[in-house]
This record gives structure tokens, sequence and C-alpha cells, in this order.
């Protein structure tokens, strides 16, 4: 391998100074051709220029190119004091000089030269010819400049000059772009249809995008209509049947489109065409006033059109009529029916592929929404589930952790430290706050779980306004790190980005943390007992107090680091807290009370069912948030203890 | 049983007494009737009050003597609020729609006129066909049996729905708060039929009534707000008073033992949700004519919790208490919000009220639920002699906040 990589080496370096040599060489340079046919570049004309363009094209002389470039910009002129083709560079006055053999020519004022304006018809050949050039151009970047310009914009004269640059490419990578190119433009362009038909097969299962546009077009159909009887020319895609495949006034409208039936009459122009025959008040001898209806319009009309005053309309019968005595079809633009057939063949089984992969993505989308949710979820599922402390101000303990996060960022630049800083700091502060407020607050309505919420709710409203006093109503940006951006990609359809992954790996963290806290320590042992029964665990030397004001803590804290992953995807204002608050409780909720695995549960049943809603009508999330939310609504009527209920003692009744 | 009704409350009297005078004394002081001491805009204020008393009335029956904390009772307030404004607008609309048609050559077909109307209304969320729920909206008395019927429908579903799978507590409160919310995101659609985020808007403009000044239309909607709050008043003491009363405080005491004791606990529930739900949209239905528009955002869960909160700080199970706290917590709001209030220089730092009222309000809501759990109402135990009498820490009974110390003592 590396001896062939060598001799090739040495093959190019011997090869090198012959090819300039035999460029030099030859007699006929780009100049002398532009000088050949001064008149028809003076005045090119898009039907005779081909042959000097692909005369200079094939010229080999690289300042053919040069040239070609200029004068498809505009940068090609003629010297008035002697007729001399020079090439124009903007300079401070006026323009400067190259000859057509690249010597510098000075400087001339713009009155001296006449710029040569080519249209836009023999600006493109002048483009299709440099493409040629672009695609074995030295410089690798161009070469993919050149192969994206022509994926934008195909066309059949590329094809040539694609396939003759994918041999000479060495880059694997480019090479397997033109590769792909070219059988793209061969499925479309290739004269000889057994190349399009071997084309679109090698294309059997792909998912890309541009493949999907390039065969899209192969498909598309025109409506068609006919007398009975008549046969259809061109490659017929179906035949329609009025009433089923279309309504009757698509039908028409097609008949009328074909020049096969008058047009029909519109309300308005009906209005229009009475309003211009009054005579005396009365239109055929109908009074205006009677006129109030679209019946008594259609009489008077009908009157118009017996005496002569009007044009014929076909009225609804004749409608029905006309349609039912024609047929119509749809047929394909593409004339070939062996193509077609071999298109839609390979479409359907695209569209197989592409159903099950957008099945995956939504399966990863419903993951991700499930994990913020059992994030949101995770703190409350703590207060509430374990301490049956209904916390209203949960949101903005999440808020206040978002906030957190954004201060952080304040004072710490680099975005991945100021990370690892916010989250223990958003953690301490919401922990601090929830022990505060359990302290101040919850710890005298422990027996009235009413006004827990009700009290919660006013440090809701008060903290909410403290943010917007503080930061202001408008939204504050969360940076997430350079390592965070961009989507984990698996092809064109199924993608997710990296944050929903933090995200996602993030509630595995804390369920396992959760876990271990609850099953592994003292602290647990004693949270569970003092929720099972607090004045026995208080005879065993447990201090309720303490353990409570601890759960508190505890699950605000984790609200905290939520808040931070969820700022990072949305922006971080006041009111974040709120659109996370009712989700969170019908989370903990449906999932059953008290156990984290149906808050784990509930919020998968969440996540899944509103993208599942969203999939069926993916412009409208508002209504698949209502529908998720009556959903829940009857799903309670079933279960009215949640997914996991718990049972006997521990169930608290 | 002996003593009459209005006996047994005397509340109810210098209740409708007081309410009289009021609604006297703002109609001598305004400016259609009397000495324009009052701007018509303060008049809309005081009526639209009334409204949210009426619907803190609703709250307290529901929540002070049933004991369901309900947070979703905004959401029927704001439906019958729609429900009158589909008419309002339509009605509008229609007077428009034939004006400017009247000036073309033809007289205008029904047809013509029902394009025109929807095209007005619906313009703004590019539709420009009349929507199925507006079928009713040309008429007046069908939208207004509208504004009972659709809330209290609702109402009667959804909490047969809950009470019959025996959601209580606080995650009954949750439920009615999912509610709301998925009945406000529903409306926030362009394709709900009642225009989006747009709401409905220009509904002080009462169709008909194009030649009276708003400052009377002011005036006469005030009366009718005091009117529905006076008899919303009568309807609530009488369905307190009596043996009904009793048996709804006694769920709210302790549902399990009433449920034993035979009652169909289930039923009385389902009656007094549905019944507070009407009340609450007739007020709404009178409310929003006086605010002029109406959205989606006034269903958001937090309209609801304000109303609890309204009744907790004026004080729960008394229905006056209700009432005064209604009206004391939304005029202070608005005198607040509304920048009217003097800013209070601390030296270091100036209190700029519009910023800081809803931590005041926040907090002042946090003391009440803990040291005043009876609210102001609770003044009202203190004028009439009523101290709680040394119970060595035991609780009155099981709901500190509604249970009323004379109830106690009967």
């Amino acid at each position: 391998m590396r001896a062939a990589l060598v001799a090739l080496l040495c093959l190019l370096l011997l090869l090198m100074p012959v090819a300039s040599h035999a460029q030099t060489a030859s007699p006929v340079t780009a100049a002398a051709i532009v000088e050949d046919n001064r008149a028809q570049i003076e005045k090119p004309s898009r039907q005779t220029i081909g042959p000097v363009i692909a005369a200079l094209a094939a010229s080999g002389d690289p300042q053919a190119v040069m040239i070609l470039q200029a004068w498809a910009n505009r940068g090609l002129g003629l010297r008035k004091s002697d007729g001399a083709f020079v090439l124009l560079s903007e300079a401070p006055e006026g323009y400067a000089l190259r000859g057509l053999d690249g010597s510098d020519a000075g400087t001339a004022p713009r009155a001296e030269i006449t710029e040569l304006r080519p249209n836009a018809g023999v600006r493109g050949i002048i483009a299709n010819a440099l493409v040629q050039f672009q695609l074995s151009d030295p410089d690798r970047a161009r070469r993919a400049e050149a192969l994206t310009t022509i994926a934008r914009d195909p066309a059949p004269e590329l094809l040539t000059p694609l396939r003759a640059s994918i041999e000479a490419e060495t880059d694997p990578a480019l090479r397997a772009q033109k590769d792909r190119l070219n059988r793209l433009l061969t499925l479309r362009f290739d004269p000889d249809a057994a190349a399009r038909i071997a084309a679109i097969e090698s294309f059997s299962g792909d998912l890309g995008l541009d493949l999907r546009a390039a065969l899209n077009p192969l498909l598309a159909t025109t409506r068609r209509a006919a007398p009975e009887g008549a046969a259809f020319d061109g490659n017929i895609a179906r035949t329609l049947e009025p009433g089923d495949d279309l309504t009757e006034t698509e039908a028409y409208d097609s008949l009328v489109a074909a020049g096969l039936a008058p047009p029909r009459l519109t309300t308005a122009e009906l209005k229009a065409s009475l309003a211009a025959n009054i005579v005396d008040g009365a239109v055929a001898g109908i009074p205006l006033a009677d006129l109030n209806t679209q019946a008594a319009r259609n009489r008077a009309y009908t009157a118009l059109e017996v005496a002569g005053t009007v044009p014929v309309a076909a009225t609804d019968e004749e409608v029905t009529q006309i349609v039912a005595s024609h047929q119509f079809v749809e047929t394909y633009a593409e004339p070939d029916p062996a193509i077609t057939t071999a298109a839609q063949e390979v479409l359907a089984g695209i569209e197989i592929k592409l159903g099950a992969m957008q099945t995956a993505d939504l399966a990863l989308d419903a993951l991700s929404l499930a994990s913020i949710y059992f994030l949101a979820a995770i703190g409350l599922a703590i207060t509430f589930g374990v301490m049956r402390v209904i916390n209203m101000a949960h949101g903005e303990f999440i808020m206040m952790g978002a906030y957190t996060g954004y201060v952080v960022q304040l004072f710490i630049p680099n975005y991945t430290l100021s990370l690892i800083v916010a989250l223990p700091l958003a953690f301490l502060v919401t922990f601090a706050a929830g022990v505060a407020m359990e302290r101040l607050v919850i710890r005298h309505l422990y027996k009235r779980p009413l006004e827990t919420l009700l009290a919660t709710f006013g440090i809701s409203i008060a903290l909410q306004q403290l943010a917007k006093n503080i930061f202001g109503t408008q939204a504050r940006p969360l940076t997430s790190p350079a390592w965070l951006d961009g989507a984990l990609t698996f092809n064109d359809i199924v993608s997710i980005s990296y944050i929903r992954v933090g995200i996602f790996v993030l509630a595995i963290l804390f369920l396992m943390v959760f876990l271990w806290l609850m099953k592994r320590t003292r602290l647990g042992l004693e949270v569970r007992a003092v929720t099972q029964n607090p004045s026995m665990a208080a005879s065993m030397g447990i201090n309720p107090d303490r353990i409570n004001m601890l759960t508190f803590g505890l699950g605000s804290g984790i609200a905290g680091i939520a808040g931070i992953a969820i700022g990072l995807f949305a922006k971080v204002t006041s009111e974040l807290g709120n659109d996370y608050i009712v989700q969170s409780f019908m989370t903990v909720v449906v999932g059953g009370v008290g156990n984290i695995w149906g808050t784990l549960a509930g919020a998968l049943m969440i996540g899944t069912l509103q993208k599942g809603i969203e999939w069926f009508n993916p412009s409208n999330t508002l209504a698949a948030q209502t529908y998720m939310i009556l959903f829940i609504i009857l799903f309670i009527q079933f279960r009215p203890r949640g997914i996991i209920a718990l049972k006997g003692r521990a169930a608290g009744d | 049983m002996t003593r009459t009704f209005l006996a047994r409350n005397p509340s109810v009297l210098w209740f409708l007494l007081l309410l009289s005078l009021f609604t006297l004394g703002v109609t001598l002081l305004s400016e259609a009737y009397g000495l324009a001491l009052i701007s018509t805009s303060f008049i809309k204020t005081l009526g639209k009050t009334l409204c949210l008393c009426l619907a803190a009335l609703a709250m307290d029956l529901i929540w002070g003597y049933a004991g369901i904390l309900s947070l979703g009772h905004m959401a029927f307030f704001a439906l019958g609020g729609y429900m009158i404004g589909m008419w309002l607008m339509y009605a509008r609309t229609e007077a428009i729609v034939i004006t400017a048609l009247s000036n073309e050559a033809l007289p205008a077909t029904a047809q013509e006129i029902q394009n025109g109307i929807a095209a007005q209304i619906f313009g703004v969320v590019g539709a420009s066909e009349l929507p199925g729920v507006w079928v009713f909206a040309h008429s007046l008395p069908l939208q207004l049996l509208l504004v009972v019927l659709v809330p209290g429908l609702l109402a009667l579903i959804f909490g047969w729905l809950a009470f019959r799978s025996r959601v209580t507590g606080v995650y009954l409160s949750i439920l009615t708060q999912a509610m709301t919310l998925a009945l406000a995101l529903y409306l926030f659609q362009n394709d709900s039929g009642l225009r989006g985020n747009n709401g409905l808007s220009g509904l002080q403009n009462i169709p008909g009534l194009d030649a009276v000044s708003q400052d009377r239309i002011s005036v006469w909607f005030l009366w009718a707000s005091a009117a529905a709050l006076g008899l919303g008043y009568l309807l609530v003491a009488w369905v307190v008073s009596g043996k009904f009363g009793s048996v709804i405080r006694a769920i709210r005491d302790d549902e399990a033992r009433v449920r034993f004791l035979g009652y169909s606990v289930e039923g009385y529930k389902l009656f007094v949700f549905t019944l507070t739900a009407i009340i609450a949209a007739i007020a709404g239905a009178l409310y929003y004519p006086q605010a002029g528009i109406i959205n989606p955002a006034e269903l958001a869960p937090i309209a609801s919790i304000y109303l609890a909160v309204w009744v907790a700080i004026g004080g729960r199970g008394r229905l006056y208490g209700a009432v005064i706290g209604a009206a004391l917590v939304s005029l202070l709001s608005s005198w607040f919000t509304g920048g009217r209030a003097p800013s209070l220089n601390l030296g270091f730092y100036t209190v700029n009220w519009v910023d800081w009222w809803l931590i005041l309000l926040g907090l002042t809501f946090v003391c009440v639920t803990l040291f005043a759990p009876k609210g102001i109402g609770g003044l009202f135990d203190l004028w009439q002699g009523l101290r709680h009498p040394d119970r060595k820490g035991a609780a009155l009974g099981p709901d500190d906040g509604a249970l009323l110390e004379k109830e106690a003592k009967e």
C-alpha cells in the first residue's frame, strides 16, 4: 500500500512539470480563443455561445477559468482606446486592469472601459462550465463548495462533469459524496431509463432527505379531465372518482381549467351582475326588496339568462351532469411508467423505515420529556409523597435554582466551571430556603394540609414577585457549556440534543441517589419511620422535628438542582415554576403518592402521552396538554391512588 | 326550628341593608344620577368588585361550609363570562355588518350577514366560518340559558367523576386546578372557536344601547351586580341555614361519619359543587361586560387560588366574611397595583407598591393562615364576645378555620 502511494506521489511529481509545459506550449491559449470569437463574446447569445464557452473550458489554459469567472461576474471589459479585452477589478479611481494572460495592465477610469454584461442565460452556461473546474480544483474546500452548489441546484448538464470528476477524486469523503450526488442526478436526468432505474434501486432503504427531494418530483402528479370514453395519454397514476377521491367542486374546477366547461358563477359575481341590471328598482321583474335570499337571486339570474342579458352560467344540476359525463385521472409528469414504479417501490420501502425511525425519535422525545417531568416532580415526591405536605412554592424553588445558576454565570464566565459550582450551590440555596420555610410555616400546619397549600401559595406569590423585583421581567439566559451544545444524531430523523441526554442522565442519577438515601442510610430509615408513625418513631429516640426539617430541605434542594437543568433549555423567568407546578403534582398523583417508582411511572406515562398526542396533531402542543390533563382526570377515576398504590399500613389510612 | 329564617340569621338583614345603602350611596355620587363625585371607571371597579364578592360567596359555600377546597371556580366564572360575551360580540358585530351591507345595491341575504359576522369576529385567528359553539349566539335568551347550563353541566360531570371515585382533600384541589388549567390551555388555541388568546373584546358596548352613555350603563350594571349579590347571599344563607346546611358542615368536619349515618355524601357534595359553579358563572356573566374583555388568561389556576385567598382572609364558614375578604383584598389590590398608592420612602430604599404589593399580600396571607385562621371574621367573634375557652391546647374541631365558636356551642 505504502509503496503504491509513494509510486503515485512520484508519478504526480513527474507529471506536474510536463503538464505545465504542455499548457504553455499549447498553440491555443485562452486569450487567442477570446480574440477569435470577439464578436460572439461582445454580444453573446444563449443559443450560440455554447461552443465558445466549451472551447474555453477545454483549452486547458489555467487563465481560461479566470476569464470565465470574470466574465460571469461582469469583470470582463473592453478598453475603448484599443478594443483589447481586459480583466477588471475595483480600484479607487475606476478599474485596475489585467490582460487576458494575467499580466498587469495598469488602471483606467470607468469611462474608458465598456463592461461586458452577459444575460442570466449566458451566465448559467458559464457557471456550469466552471463547475467542472471546481469539481477537480486542487483546493478541497472549493470542490466541496461545488458539490453543495450542485446539490442545491441540480441540472441535467452537470451530470457529465460530475461523473468525469469522480475518478480523480482523492478525498474519500468527497468521493462518497460525489458518488451519491452522481446517483441522485442520474435518477433524475440520465437519458437512459435503465440507468435511472438502477440508480433509483441503488437507494433502496436510504433515509436521506436529499433522496426524498429527488424522488418526489418524479412522482409529482397533475389532475386531468377528459370526456367519458376518451383515452388519456401519458403515465397515469390513478383514476379519480368524483365524490370519493375528489369533491364535485374540485372536479368541476379541473374541468374549467381544461376548458371543458364554462366557469361557475360565484355568489359574488351573481350579485354583481344582478346589481348591474337593476331597472326601476327591480331585476328581471323581481323587486329589489325581495332579493334578500339566494333562491330569489337565482331566479332573477335565470330570468336574465333567458332574456339574454347575462352569459349562461352553470347551475348546480348542470355541474353535477357535466362532472358525471367526464372522467378524471392523475398523471405523472414523468412519462416512463417503469421509472415511476421503481421510484414508488423505493419510496414505499423508505416510508416504512421512516415510520420506524420516527417512532424511535418520538420515543426518545417522550423519554426526555418524561425525565424533565421526573426531575421537576422528584422534589415533590419527597415533600408531598413522603411528608404529605402540599408545597405550592415548589415551582418557585425550581425558579430559585435556575436563578442561582444565572447568578453564578455572572461571576464565573467559564460555563463548565460555573455549572460545576452552580449545581451544589443551587442545592444549598434551596435547601436553606426549604428548611426555613419548614421551620417558620409548615411546622405549624402539619394537621391542616389544606392550609399548608394556601400558606405555601402565599409564599409562592411573594417569591415570584421578589424574583421579578430583583431580576426584572425579561428572560435571563442560562447558557450551557459548549460540550452540551449540539445533538446526538443517529441519522436524518433520529436525533436528541445533548442537554436532553444530560437531563436524562441527571434524572437516573437522582433516582439512584434517592433510592440509596431512603433504603440504605440511617436518615432514610428515620424518614420512613417518621412518615409511618411519628409518635412511635419519637419514642424510639428519633427526633421527628429534625427529620421533617431535613426531609423538606432535601426535597427543596433537589428542586433547586432540577431548576438548573430546566433553566439550561428553557428561558429563566420568574414564572418558570408556574409552568411545571401543576404537571409536577399530576406526575406525583398519577404515579401514586409515597413511592418513587410511582413518580417515575407517572412521569413516563405523562411524557409518552403528551408526545403521543402531539404526534397526532404536531402543530398544536396546547391541545396535547389539554387532552393529557383530561386523560389524567379520567385515569384517576379508575386508579384513584395512582399507578403504584401503597398497600397496608404504609398507605397511611 | 320555630323561629323564622331571618330571625335565625340576623346577619342577612344587616347585609342586605348595608348593600342597599351602599348602592344608593354610589348612585347618588355617580356622574349619571347624582353629584358626579365618583368617576365612571371607579363605578365599574365597584360593580366588578360586587361580582367578585358573589364568586367569593360561592367559594365560601363550597370551601367554608362543605370543606371542598376547589381551585377551579374561576373557570366557571370565566365560562359564564364567555357565554354572555359571545352574545354581546355577535349582536354588536351583526349591527355593524348590517350597516355596512345596507350600502350595497341588493339587500343582503342571511348568509351574507352570517359570513360578514364570521369574518369580522374570526379574522384575527385566520378563520372565516362561525364555529359550531356559536350556534346560539344570535339569541340573548338562549345564551343566558347557556350561562347557567354550560358551567353547571361541566361542574356536574367533573364533580360526579371526582366525588364518585372518592377523591378528597388536597387531591381534589389539585384535580380542580388541573381542570381549570386544561380549560385555559384549550381556550388558548386558535381553533377552539373562541378566538384563542385574543379572547372576546368590546363587551362593554351593549347592543341596542348605543344611545346610552357608558356612565349610565355602568350604574345599571352596578345595580344588577348588587341585586345579584343580594339574591345570592339570601340563597346561600338559606341553603346553609337548615338541615341541609347542617349536613354539609358535618361532611366538612367528618365525612366518613356522615356517610355511616346513611347520608349520600356524594350527592350533597355534587349539589353544592354544581350550585356554586352556577353562582360563580352568573357572577362572571355580570363581571365581564363591565370589564369589557375576556381571554383565557382569566382561567389560569392562579385566579382561582386568589379566590381562596380572599375567602381565607375574610373568614371562612361565614358568608359576610367571604364578601368582606373579596371586597377588601380586590379593592386594595387595584389600589396598590394601580400606582395610586404613595411610595414608601425608607431612606435607603423606596418601596414602590406596584412591585411590592404582591409580596405584602403573600406574606399577609401566610400570617393570616398561621396566626388568624378565622381571618377578618374572627374580629366579629371578638366583638360579640365569643372567645376561645381554654381547651388546654386541644383543637376546636377538625377544621379550625371554618368551624365557628358559635356553632360549637350549639
